[in-house]
């Protein structure tokens, strides 16, 4: 039974972080009906980009190499990089398509997945980096005392981030005034124009605020797996999360991502070896599969209200 | 603008003046409404011409005039132009691949043709959509709330702001916390409306507020936009399919055919006009006629061509 708890909160833990990548698809499909390919890519971009800027940033300003000043200056250049690559992609990419199909929308992210990376690569180069948060990723000597379960202390951490972020954003959407005009926009966009909310500074705040979601995920994946560009295929991982959730729900987003953390390890661990394992890569996506067939708008998706 | 008391019937091919009915009830009502108009233009819109997609010419030179704290009807049947005439002056056309491509558009003096929605809500004018349009998956009270996003103020001016449209709109206050789109169709029209209120509009452009609703809510509607014009002086420019209603409830009115004002004059004038009656309201002189008897096009083509 304590291994079962072990896998399970091993699940759970690792869940919330593909919650995080699926919250930065959450934001921008909420608010302006884009399904942004380009997560991923952006998730790469901002991990990289700080990683860039802890190595340079040293040379450049006589900093001590892995300080703490170093870190929070990089985390800032870094946030400021995914501010300004959101709003440039609003300004260059979805403006002048704005009223659209979604699928040119969704085509023009694609796209724009391939420009995130190269470009990304093309200033800090290709090959594969460590990131350090300062946090080991070794077993909670407390836990491991008291109930014999193995957590680690990094997942610990990661999920906490991960938490606060969450709680701030919620109460960002649900009580202030730009939250309610985040939200009007998602439900109208043309009833949003004619109470006077300008679509413009909104879409900017949204993909400033994906851009910080992004970095936040970015970071703590690359500490966990090191910045590379398999970094981009996290937002493969969100997927299942997203479909299981609901593409509009940002309590969904992070329900889905606990739901495919907890079952694909318990998948893994209880049903793998009947069918010769690795069975953890797959079982999200059969999942999801499944879940559409019941439920197509996920868990918390928002209900198309129909008065009848 | 015509003089006072007259109806004025515009068309290429006006043959014998059109149709006037300047009978003595309407000289009667020799309102001062024109003249106030001509004192202080306040919203104007000159000879607009709209061109969807670059192609589809939907108004053809379009022109009128909203006094200071009237209510203005405007009317037509579908596709003759109404919504597009206030989306052009909301300029909500933009979203909509729409483009004025000649007249221009004042309020108060300054051209407002090039302004962002944004811009036109802060200087007080607003349009309440067609079809309602509230933010479905929001509580009332959010709509209310996002209403008052082009204003800066504190949180005690905007409880007030709300409590003001819970005055008009009892029924609101009642639904405050309940999903909007899960409110009934008065309800959304009345919160569309609420909703314009908080942005504390000068001018509120009307679009099709009787939509969908039994007579008794929209005359329960009519009597608040009423009230909010008497006693806020918000003037109202009111697209209507509902000709009665609308011009029981307005001082002016225009016609619009096929993208053309083909006809205005003053409320009670129109109202017993003989073609408007005709046409709009279903009514004749002898009463119920045959549609065999009528030569219905030869009338109607006097105010079309």
């Amino acid at each position: 039974m304590t291994f079962f708890f072990e896998v399970l909160i091993g699940g759970l833990l690792s869940g919330v972080l593909y919650a995080l990548v699926a919250l930065g698809f959450v934001l921008i499909f909420k608010a302006s009906g884009v399904f942004n390919f380009a997560q991923g890519a952006m998730v790469f971009f901002a991990a990289l980009t700080f990683v860039g800027f802890t190595e340079v940033l040293p040379g450049w300003t006589g900093l001590a190499e892995g300080g703490r000043a170093v870190f929070w200056l990089a985390f800032l250049l870094a946030l400021g990089s995914m501010i300004v690559l959101g709003i440039a992609t609003e300004k260059v990419v979805l403006r002048p398509l704005v009223n659209q199909p979604a699928i040119t929308l969704f085509m023009a992210t694609i796209g724009l997945t391939f420009l995130v990376e190269g470009i990304a690569q093309g200033i800090w180069g290709t090959s594969v980096r460590g990131l350090d948060l300062g946090i080991q990723d070794e077993p909670i000597m407390w836990v491991l005392d008291r109930a014999d379960m193995i957590v680690s202390k990094f997942d610990v951490f990661a999920a906490a981030v991960a938490l606060v972020l969450f709680i701030v954003l919620a109460l960002l959407f649900q009580y202030t005034r730009v939250g309610r005009a985040l939200r009007a926009v998602a439900d109208d966009h043309q009833a949003a124009l004619s109470v006077g909310i300008p679509l413009k500074h909104i879409w900017a705040i949204v993909w400033g605020v994906a851009g910080f979601v992004a970095l936040v995920a970015g970071l703590i994946w690359g500490a966990r797996n090191g910045v590379q560009f398999a970094l981009t295929f996290t937002a493969l991982k969100a997927l299942p999360v997203l479909i299981l959730g609901g593409f509009t729900s940002v309590p969904g987003a992070i329900l889905g991502g606990l739901i495919i953390g907890a079952s694909e390890k318990l998948a893994e661990v209880y049903v793998g070896p009947f069918v010769g394992g690795g069975i953890e890569s797959w079982f999200p996506y059969i999942l999801a599969l499944l879940f559409l067939l019941v439920r197509p708008e996920g868990l918390f998706g928002e209900k198309h209200i129909d008065r009848v | 603008m015509p003089a006072p008391g007259t109806l004025q019937t515009l068309s290429r091919h006006d043959r014998g003046g059109g149709t006037e009915t300047t009978g003595e009830d309407s000289a009667m009502n020799t309102a001062t409404h024109t003249e106030a108009a001509q004192a202080t233009p306040y919203l104007s819109i000159n000879n607009v011409e709209v061109i969807y997609d670059h192609v589809i010419l939907v108004l053809k030179g379009v022109s009128l005039q909203v006094p200071k704290g009237g209510i203005v009807a405007l009317l037509g049947a579908n596709g003759a132009g109404k919504s597009t005439t206030l989306k052009s002056i909301s300029n909500l056309l933009r979203a909509e691949r729409g483009d004025v491509t000649k007249g221009s558009i004042e309020f108060k003096g300054t051209r407002i043709d090039q302004l962002t929605p944004n811009d036109l809500v802060r200087r007080g004018v607003i349009q309440v959509m067609e079809g309602r349009h509230c933010f479905a998956h929001l509580t009332i009270e959010e709509n209310l709330l996002t209403g008052a996003y082009t204003r800066k103020i504190s949180r005690t001016e905007l409880k007030d702001s709300l409590e003001k449209v819970y005055h008009y709109f009892p029924r609101l206050k009642e639904r405050r916390s309940s999903q909007a789109g899960y409110t009934s169709g008065g309800e959304q029209q009345m919160c569309a409306i609420g909703r314009a209120l908080m942005a504390k509009p000068e001018m509120i452009l009307l679009d099709e507020p009787s939509m969908g609703l039994a007579p008794q809510i929209v005359e329960e509607i009519f009597e608040i936009v009423k009230d909010l014009n008497a006693k806020e002086q918000v003037s109202f420019l009111l697209a209507e399919q509902n000709t009665m209603v609308a011009l029981r409830y307005s001082d002016f009115g225009y016609i619009l055919e096929n993208g053309r004002i083909v006809m205005e004059g003053h409320a009670k004038d129109l109202a017993t006009n003989e073609d408007v009656k005709e046409f709009y309201l279903g009514l004749s002189g002898e009463g119920r006629k045959s549609f065999r008897d009528v030569k219905h096009y030869r009338r109607r083509k006097r105010w079309l061509s």
